[in-house]
């Protein structure tokens, strides 16, 4: 246990060596120094300040609204094959109808038919069929649900990218969670209150005709409140074109008017229709909605079939720059919704790793002291693992990439406490063997050889721990697990290899004289 | 050192520490039941701002100029200085506008400036499953560390084990409501780590009285283990020794944040080191510990 091989002395201290290459970016200011790598300990939100925004997506009005759009193909269909139905209904995420028995087969038929049920993935359908009596229950299956759901999800996500990115905001990290929820992570932002106000608007628009009625119960009428003024409209649900259309949208001012207003610009298809509809109204009002509600409902004085047009609401520059952004990123297939939100200012981070930092080193000194004090020289060695121990998790830190949080820290701190355990394992050890062996040599040999079933068993339990905590945990806490996981692996490479080592030296040059501890 | 070299007989008392451990277990789940724990929004939903003024203030003028505004439940506390406070909401706000809005009615109402260095908003779905997660973990922790014993050592050693650490987790919880500190998910980062630990306490205690086993199969059960926790006794005081060292710096300059969790560890770390000398060895005497460990010895369950 006492003797190293030339090779293994060399490995120690090249990854001693390692550890320090990769430590010091952290704590000098090198500015690309071609010598030194890049790679510093990433902090978390918590350490450097930003938001952490979990959303949701309600998928729920997609389910329904794909439920609708089946009910209708289906009894177009069961019209076309002449199959009788009654008490047509819709019950949640499924159809009913009553039928006749004798014209079951028939029914079977269509329902069975690829065209009418189309496949969803390799194997499965769109929907189940159950009969019950002369009761037939057409349910939608669980993959044509996460079908929608996951289409709903990458749709948003780009979407919810693209408005977030117009805000340019440094380095977001944007990823999804799940079926149904998306990440946002936006380091160093101080007040993420714009950010909200864009992810809560779905932003669908449309360009619809006031209706002429004021019946608000006939057909194909809606009313709908204004976005501004305390007033109702009357809108017709024919829409003439929607923001699918736009292929641009800016932010601008109308002299006119003497206020900020939002320039838009058509696609062909958009302007083509825009035109037509636009020439044959000329004096009605085209509601200008959003999300349900109407921004302004001007009057048509003269056809427009540039494609160009101009959408004014008494906006502020910074409500007309909001919209502008929200119809550049496109709309929400589905709203958005925030279920959790982290936000931490850079102040307080600052502040957090000033005070990690300092109990840290205070941590450190009081442990340091206590080690010389009860084990003198054999303290000393534990020290220097000890500060080895530091630099290598730092290191190891900055290599993987991974995050530094504030508990992060305190579980550096705390590896500081517990790594001085594998020690006062080892040197109790020593001290029991010396005890009932004469060599210095052979008892030390034996307390390491003893001690390291014992060292391997109670570490790999806070390993277990740690393993847990990174699978279960989130954010923060899995910063701790990191901090924990990786401050076991490296002490026991600096406790029992490297102090070892040093023990070794200065057991070697002491075999004769009594060594007191 | 002569501390270290005196023999004491740890199982003397073995039945007093039993049933003292035994009461505060009992105690432990008797407030939890009737007090409960004082749940951080982490668990309950609801959203926690950190706010800074420029000069002193008093938090019940906070909470009261909080209340005038439909929040529900609203708690204010002094978080570290009497510029600095906590505030605790019951509602988590439908808009997106939540946060912005309570900020104006304060600085209007208050008539400061304020600034909001932390605000924490969770709904209750998430609440929810941060809280299955959170028992989730605890168990998934105490199954895994149960295999491995089992594995490790024999059945009897995996089961002692697992009640010291069942004993350290809900005297813990006790501990909170009793005193009604934030149980929050940092709390239970906490308690995982005290099972980690408890059980490296436990283990190296463990592998000792397995060590004397295999020496030795004629010594009385009691008097080895006896044997076993007077070995390993410097090592387990100093140890715990550094590891307070740390916690305790935590505690007092790691900030106002790490406050709950140095807290919950400092109290684990002492709870744990009882519990691995009084409870965990102990108890092995109630179960029939296997003496013949000559042969070569099998450790699959």
């Amino acid at each position: 246990m006492l003797y190293f091989s030339r090779f293994k002395v060399l490995s120690i201290f090249v990854t001693l060596l390692l550890g320090i290459y990769f430590f010091i970016p952290n704590i000098a200011q090198l500015n690309n120094n071609f010598l030194f790598p890049n790679k510093k300990v990433n902090l978390g939100l918590d350490l450097q300040g930003g938001s952490y925004i979990l959303l949701e997506i309600d998928s729920k009005p997609l389910v329904d609204q794909k439920l609708q759009t089946k009910s209708l193909e289906l009894r177009r269909e069961l019209r076309q094959k002449n199959i009788n139905y009654l008490n047509f209904r819709t019950e949640k995420n499924s159809l009913l109808f009553d039928f006749k028995e004798d014209q079951k087969n028939l029914l079977e038929q269509v329902l069975n038919d690829k065209l009418i049920n189309s496949s969803v993935g390799a194997t499965a359908r769109e929907f189940s069929i159950t009969y019950q009596a002369n009761i037939v229950r057409i349910t939608f299956t669980e993959d044509l649900i996460n079908m929608v759901k996951k289409n709903a999800l990458e749709q948003s996500i780009e979407i919810v990218r693209n408005r977030i990115d117009e805000l340019g905001t440094k380095e977001p990290n944007i990823i999804t969670r799940g079926q149904d929820r998306i990440l946002v992570e936006l380091p160093g932002l101080k007040d993420p209150g714009e950010i909200k106000k864009l992810l809560g608007k779905t932003a669908k628009l449309t360009f619809r005709f006031l209706s002429n009625t004021n019946d608000e119960k006939s057909m194909g009428i809606e009313a709908l409140n204004s976005s501004k003024k305390d007033a109702k409209y009357s809108v017709e649900k024919r829409i003439v074109i929607s923001g699918e259309n736009l292929i641009d949208a800016q932010p601008g001012f109308d002299e006119l008017s003497n206020s900020s207003v939002v320039n838009f610009k058509l696609d062909n298809l958009g302007s083509r229709k825009f035109g037509a509809a636009s020439k044959d109204n000329i004096g009605r009002n085209l509601a200008i909605v959003l999300d349900n509600e109407v921004i302004s409902a001007p009057v048509i004085r003269s056809a427009i079939v540039t494609g160009n047009g101009q959408i004014s609401g008494n906006f502020t520059a910074q409500e007309a720059n909001e919209l502008a952004i929200l119809l550049r990123s496109g709309a929400l297939p589905a709203p958005l919704s925030i279920i959790e939100e982290r936000t931490v200012g850079p102040d307080l981070g600052k502040e957090s790793i000033q005070n990690g930092i300092f109990s840290l080193i205070i941590g450190l000194f009081l442990v340091v002291v206590y080690m010389l004090y009860n084990y003198r020289i054999l303290g000393l060695f534990s020290n220097i693992s000890l500060f080895a121990n530091l630099i290598l998790i730092t290191s190891t830190l900055s290599i993987l990439g991974s995050t530094l949080t504030l508990p992060g820290i305190a579980g550096i701190i705390l590896t500081v406490g517990m790594a001085v355990d594998s020690n006062v394992l080892i040197y109790e050890r020593i001290k029991e063997e010396l005890k009932i062996e004469k060599s210095n040599l052979i008892a030390f040999d034996t307390a390491y050889k003893k001690v390291l079933t014992t060292i391997l068993d109670s570490n790999i339990t806070t390993l277990i721990a740690a393993f847990v905590l990174y699978y279960m945990g989130s954010g923060p806490v899995k910063g701790f697990a990191i901090t924990l996981a990786i401050g076991i692996i490296s002490t026991f490479f600096t406790t029992y290899v490297f102090g070892r080592y040093l023990v070794s030296i200065y057991v070697k040059k002491n075999k004769e004289n009594l060594i007191r501890i | 050192m002569s501390f270290y070299d005196n023999k004491y007989d740890f199982l003397k008392y073995k039945n007093f520490f039993m049933i003292l451990s035994l009461v505060l277990f009992s105690l432990s789940v008797l407030f939890f039941y009737t007090k409960g724990l004082n749940l951080g929004v982490d668990f309950k939903g609801g959203t926690v701002i950190e706010m800074k003024f420029a000069e002193a203030n008093k938090s019940e003028d906070i909470r009261k100029s909080l209340l005038k505004i439909n929040l529900g439940d609203v708690k204010v506390k002094e978080f570290g200085s009497n510029k600095e406070f906590l505030a605790t909401i019951e509602k988590k706000g439908e808009n997106n506008d939540f946060v912005a809005s309570i900020k104006n009615h304060l600085e209007k109402d208050l008539n400061k400036k304020i600034d909001f260095r932390r605000v924490e908003v969770v709904g209750s779905k998430i609440s929810k499953e941060l809280t299955m997660d959170g028992i989730y973990s605890v168990i998934l922790a105490l199954v895994l560390m149960l295999i491995y014993i089992w594995f490790r050592f024999e059945w009897q050693f995996s089961v002692g084990s697992i009640i010291a650490l069942v004993h350290d987790v809900i005297i813990t919880i006790g501990a909170f409501s009793l005193i009604g500190y934030e149980f929050n998910l940092s709390i239970v980062a906490a308690i995982l780590t005290i099972v980690g630990y408890s059980m490296n306490d436990t283990v190296i205690i463990y592998d000792r009285i397995r060590e004397f086993l295999k020496k030795d199969d004629k010594q009385e059960i009691g008097a080895l283990i006896n044997d076993s926790i007077n070995s390993t006794l410097s090592r387990t005081l100093k140890t715990s020794g550094t590891t307070l060292l740390a916690l305790v710096s935590i505690y007092f300059f790691g900030g106002e944040i790490l406050k709950g969790f140095s807290f919950a560890m400092i109290w684990g770390v002492l709870i744990g080191t009882y519990s691995s000398i009084f409870i965990a060895s102990p108890i092995l005497i109630f179960f029939n510990v296997k003496r013949n460990w000559d042969e070569v010895v099998d450790n699959t369950p």
